[in-house]
């Protein structure tokens, strides 16, 4: 029953893209939740719908829209903060305005292709179904990147992140990490909206990084278990919506959200 | 005069060049002093600091630190900003914050190779080193949201000990403490002065809770400054000329200094000042 789900290669190809994505969503997220930045996170996947719906429009490969757009947003995010606005508080009500106009070029863009209904949805919301193997190359090259890229950074990301002041005295060069974390935010965000959407990023995203530290205060196996969550609740939610039809953003997020509940259940227990 | 001094201004100013929030500072300390940088509200004592650790430029005079420019030997200064609390949603352990005080500036992740087992092996002894100096052994392990004000002070002052630096650097170690925090911080950094024999350069508002372990004070006006040892610069005679209004100085039964004026604040702050 379970080996029936590799039996074609559209399957194989989503466990390979979700994966990926979870791995990358997780370790990226543990740092997202650890900076309180989700709000910038969740904005950067917002901006990649009108720029996966031009894509469609102008018939360019969907995923260098998810790419290029969020890509572009972060470029602006760092250049806002650049002018001395050192701190996220500021930049909200200018985050959101952004979030409200790029949502609604996506829809006007989506109407123009006359992209069916599902389409829209499945840039939204996620889907499993139409993943090519060149995709899955795609995903692969860009997660290896960031992985790498996480790995150098990540003591003084780390540092930066928790004790921004001494960092900088000890010549932690802070804002350039932000600016590079957020370019890493946005590579992340738009390849895990191609399984998904870019509504549900944060289900990948934020829910196992904020599970993770609920359960430990340890930063790398934060990460690990950030990790372990976000691939078993792709892997869970792939089955079910295979076998039971249902989208893949609600699955994958309602396991994910069940978790963290629990989790949140038990600490209180705990305590 | 044989060893260079910790610490040396000459002529320093700080702020804008049409607008110095002090200048014609002149401070020598020497190695192993300990020293407080003391003045009212706005005098721009923070400033002094991040021109210590070469975070910001004087616009005038010359500064050196450890007999070299400022922030050239960072790696030899421990620093404690000013006003660092740690809300219960950090979930991140207090050895943790200390250890980034000795690994957090490198690049990659250290990985678990069996040729790298000497060296985890002595940062660890550092780190739980630095936590048994400042007596924080039996809370590192929690979360560091999760500990009291004067618990979390005491890891960050862990932290920056854990590269053994010759100059450690506070930034109002003791504001928002309670009473007996501050006393039990301020006995830990003198015992650290006295037995490691660490230079401790320390801005503070209140006095007292240090006086017994100052070796010298840092008096910072809007002209200039009063450096000496407590009994020269906190009397009413040197304030009242620092800061150019009259000025007394009230000592209690107890040993404590209580300081009655009005200096005029650069930023119009006229609160008074009371070193209580």
């Amino acid at each position: 029953m379970i080996l029936d789900l590799f039996a074609y290669q559209f399957m194989v190809n989503a466990f390979i893209a979700g994966t990926i994505a979870a791995v990358i969503a997780a370790v990226v997220g543990w740092y997202v939740v650890l900076r309180r930045e989700t709000f910038a996170a969740h904005t950067l996947a917002l901006i990649g719908f009108p720029g996966a719906a031009a894509a469609a429009l102008f018939g360019w490969p969907v995923a260098l829209g998810y790419f290029v757009v969020p890509g572009l947003g972060a470029l602006a995010m760092v250049a806002g903060r650049g002018r001395g606005e050192a701190r996220a508080g500021v930049e909200t009500a200018t985050v959101g305005t952004i979030q409200a106009l790029a949502l609604a070029i996506g829809y006007l863009l989506v109407t123009l292709s006359h992209a069916n209904l599902s389409a829209a949805q499945a840039m939204l919301f996620g889907s499993f179904l139409g993943i090519t193997s060149t995709q899955v190359v795609v995903l692969t090259a860009v997660g290896v990147g960031i992985l790498v890229a996480m790995s150098c950074i990540a003591r003084p990301l780390f540092f930066a992140s928790v004790d921004a002041d001494v960092a900088e005295a000890r010549g932690v060069p802070s804002r350039a990490l932000a600016a590079a974390f957020l370019l890493i935010v946005a590579a992340t965000v738009a390849a895990v909206s191609q399984i998904t959407g870019a509504l549900l990023v944060f289900a990948l995203l934020v829910i196992p990084a904020a599970t993770a530290q609920r359960l430990t205060a340890r930063p790398g196996r934060g990460v690990a278990i950030a990790v372990v969550i976000a691939v078993a609740v792709t892997w869970a939610g792939l089955a079910t919506s295979y076998v039971a039809d249902v989208p893949i953003g609600f699955t994958v997020t309602s396991y994910a959200f069940a978790l963290f509940v629990l989790v949140r259940a038990l600490s209180r227990l705990a305590r | 005069m044989s060893t260079p001094a910790a610490i040396r201004f000459r002529g320093v100013a700080a702020g804008w060049h049409d607008h110095a929030i002090w200048e014609h500072v002149d401070v020598e300390v020497r190695p192993g002093e300990f020293v407080a940088v003391l003045g009212p509200n706005g005098v721009g004592k923070s400033t002094f600091v991040k021109i210590v650790l070469g975070l910001v430029a004087p616009t005038a005079g010359e500064v050196r630190v450890l007999d070299v420019a400022p922030g050239a030997a960072n790696r030899r200064i421990g620093y404690v900003p000013q006003r660092r609390n740690f809300d219960a949603s950090v979930r991140v352990r207090g050895i943790d914050i200390v250890r980034l005080g000795l690994d957090g500036d490198r690049w990659g992740v250290p990985l678990p190779l069996p040729w790298t087992r000497a060296r985890r092996r002595e940062e660890d002894a550092r780190v739980r080193r630095a936590i048994e100096t400042v007596g924080a052994s039996a809370f590192a392990e929690r979360p560091i949201g999760e500990i009291s004000g004067g618990e979390q002070q005491r890891l960050l002052i862990a932290q920056a000990l854990v590269r053994d630096p010759e100059l450690l650097v506070l930034d109002e170690p003791l504001d928002s403490l309670d009473l007996p925090s501050q006393a039990a911080i301020a006995a830990l950094l003198g015992r650290i002065c006295a037995e490691d024999g660490v230079t401790v350069l320390l801005v503070a508002h209140n006095v007292n809770p240090i006086l017994a372990y100052l070796d010298r004070v840092v008096y910072l006006a809007h002209g200039g400054a009063a450096s000496g040892t407590p009994a020269e610069v906190i009397t009413a005679a040197t304030l009242s000329r620092l800061y150019d209004t009259p000025m007394e100085v009230l000592h209690t039964a107890d040993g404590h200094v209580v300081v009655v004026g009005q200096p005029e604040a650069p930023h119009g702050d006229a609160h008074a000042h009371l070193l209580r």
